[in-house]
């Protein structure tokens, strides 16, 4: 019976000790239906227990959206973007307001709110040598293609925006680029 | 062009000559640290303006590492090929042509504006190279003391404290009552005291059912409030906080280098999750960022990590994307970061990011807490069905630009009798909302 009492005890010690570990997550009561059969899209496993991380097969298409880019990553494919590829968008105030939305979370950090290559990362030395905007030879269809594959120190910013939105950031650049020329 | 080569070959005889006497002069002077200190000054700023983009002194880059490359390049060449390569390159010059293969024909940017002045002063700073200063020494005990998030323990302690320092009041209460009582007051040895101290205050505790009620009372507060506690606690995770295969610290990234949550979360505006980034979008940065500041800290609560460990964090992130950071270029064998997921509600819950984050405008803060300050993340907000409801009844919606619902929203807000509806009475505490 004493034994009893000491377990009791030793079980209530342990189970309040344990609530205190930060580094474990929480007991859970009947997690039945805390993660659903079906796969999940950010499930650390997929299917069966291997990973999901297959492309689409190549051109596919998604319902209501654009071809993929296909100019190449060279210098071939830069200056014919340059000189061919057109902002299939038209310049509104919304596009507009969304290419500044976009501008600021995706590029100021490096390029500056202005464009001028001033940004947070390159005033503390993070990232050096931007270039100002003004300095560059640069068009519509350049900028998306740097958007697209990125160029000497840039990476490409493809996976994080989608087309309207890339098409936006370029309309707002070349507002900036003016704005820094006049 | 022909009479601005002849003057350039011209010119170059005496470059040269120039060039190595102040070659000769520099790697004299260098040693000695003695700098032309507004010379350096200019190049360093030009060098960092215009170079460092794709050209480090120390170490290849995009381009070739520029530390003493006036040794292995002449003055006039060089001035050549930085105002426009191509058409050194074209001129059939076959130093040109062959360094343009080696970085598998990246153009370098032509740069026609910047003067001999400029170039010179640039050329200058490369070959004096960093000028590495002692490093200071840092105070010691800067106060690391002050760690927060101990207040629970703390009011425990407390608690306990007091507990105990009633206990022994009441026992020596108790004590002097019998002793008042006349039982005579016996003293023989410490230890057999003490047994006798506690027995009596046993005996005394069985006589009074006052103290016996109220002990009662006490035990019975006290298992409710374990009870409770510990139920409350299932399934709620507030405060996890894993470990995780890399130490990232949004405080560096988000706080120090001020950089968007969006862009690294950048599914967030369009999709259920919030995501937790790819590494191509860590090697956006990283390419360049092999190393990380010299003072750099990250002060965990266990353990400090210092400069040399962190450069380590990061040759995680290359071993995961498949980066040679020798060779720069990428190996093709890609290992996934395992990251522990904490954030995370049942599934029988549907949560929205897109919802709150774009078409509410939530800050990512209200949720997560104060994430640019956090070294080790952590789950901030309990979400619970409860907290989620509260933020509901307190939000007002705002409708602007919502034309197409602007009637109904009208008649929701006289209904209401309010000027702006909340998530709530736009539908907002619905069951079949978030559970279907």
């Amino acid at each position: 019976m004493k034994n009893f009492k000491l377990i009791i005890v030793l079980v209530i010690v342990a189970s309040l000790a344990s609530c205190g570990d930060k580094r474990t997550p929480q007991m859970q009561y009947m997690p039945d239906m805390y993660e659903s059969i079906p796969y999940n899209a950010d499930a650390e496993n997929g299917l069966k227990g291997n990973p999901v991380n297959s492309k689409p097969v190549a051109g596919t298409i998604p319902r209501g959206g654009h071809p993929a880019y296909d100019i190449a990553d060279t210098n071939e494919g830069y200056e014919k973007a340059k000189a061919d590829l057109k902002n299939p968008l038209e310049v509104t105030e919304e596009n507009l307001a969304n290419g500044k939305a976009m501008y600021t979370i995706y590029c100021t950090s490096c390029h500056g709110k202005k464009g001028d290559g001033n940004g947070h990362l390159s005033q503390t030395d993070k990232f050096l040598g931007i270039p100002n905007y003004k300095d560059r030879d640069i068009t519509e269809g350049s900028i998306y293609h740097v958007l697209m594959h990125g160029k000497n120190l840039m990476g490409s910013h493809s996976s994080q925006l989608t087309y309207n939105e890339r098409w936006q950031i370029v309309q707002y650049v070349e507002v900036l680029r003016t704005d820094l020329l006049k | 062009m022909k009479s601005v080569a002849l003057h350039n070959r011209l010119t170059s005889l005496l470059f040269k000559s120039i060039t190595f006497l102040l070659l000769f002069a520099f790697t004299l002077s260098s040693n000695a640290q003695d700098v032309d200190e507004a010379r350096y000054k200019e190049g360093k700023n030009l060098f960092k303006s215009q170079c460092a983009s794709c050209h480090k002194l120390d170490k290849k880059l995009i381009g070739p590492k520029l530390g003493g490359v006036e040794s292995r390049r002449e003055n006039y060449w060089l001035k050549s090929w930085i105002r426009n390569n191509a058409a050194l390159r074209a001129s059939g010059d076959a130093d040109a042509i062959a360094i343009y293969e080696e970085y598998n024909g990246s153009v370098m940017t032509a740069f026609p504006a910047l003067t001999d002045q400029n170039i010179d002063d640039i050329l200058y700073y490369t070959t004096i190279g960093k000028i590495t200063k002692v490093p200071e020494v840092k105070p010691e005990g800067t106060g690391n003391d002050d760690t927060n998030g101990g207040t629970p323990s703390w009011v425990i302690m407390i608690l306990a404290s007091a507990i105990i320092v009633a206990f022994i009041m009441i026992a020596s209460l108790l004590k002097q009552v019998n002793e008042l009582k006349g039982n005579k007051k016996v003293d023989s040895g410490v230890q057999s005291n003490l047994k006798r101290d506690l027995q009596e205050l046993w005996a005394g505790i069985k006589k009074n059912t006052f103290l016996q009620i109220l002990f009662v009372i006490f035990a019975l507060l006290m298992s409710a409030y374990v009870l409770f506690g510990t139920l409350f606690s299932v399934g709620v995770d507030q405060g996890y906080q894993p470990v995780q295969p890399i130490v990232f610290s949004h405080k560096i990234h988000a706080g120090d280098n001020k950089i968007d949550c969006q862009y690294c979360h950048s599914s967030a505006k369009h999709s259920k999750h919030s995501g937790i980034p790819s590494v191509n979008v860590c090697m956006n940065c990283h390419k360049s960022i092999a190393e990380v500041a010299d003072n750099t800290v990250v002060v965990l609560e266990d353990r400090t990590l210092e400069k040399a460990e962190l450069d380590k964090e990061i040759a995680k992130v290359y071993r995961a994307a498949g980066w040679d950071p020798e060779e720069l270029e990428y190996t093709g064998d890609t290992k996934p970061i395992k990251w522990v997921r904490i954030h995370n509600l049942p599934d029988f819950v549907y949560f929205n990011h897109s919802q709150h984050v774009t078409v509410a405008g939530v800050k990512c803060q209200k949720c997560h807490g104060p994430v640019e300050e956090m070294e080790e993340m952590y789950q901030h907000a309990p979400l619970t069905m409860g907290w989620c409801i509260d933020c509901h009844r307190e939000t007002k919606v705002d409708l602007k630009g919502n034309e197409y619902y602007a009637k109904i929203h009208e008649q929701l807000a006289k209904k209401y009798g309010v000027d702006k509806v909340t998530a709530a009475q736009l539908g907002g505490l619905e069951c079949g909302k978030c559970h279907y």
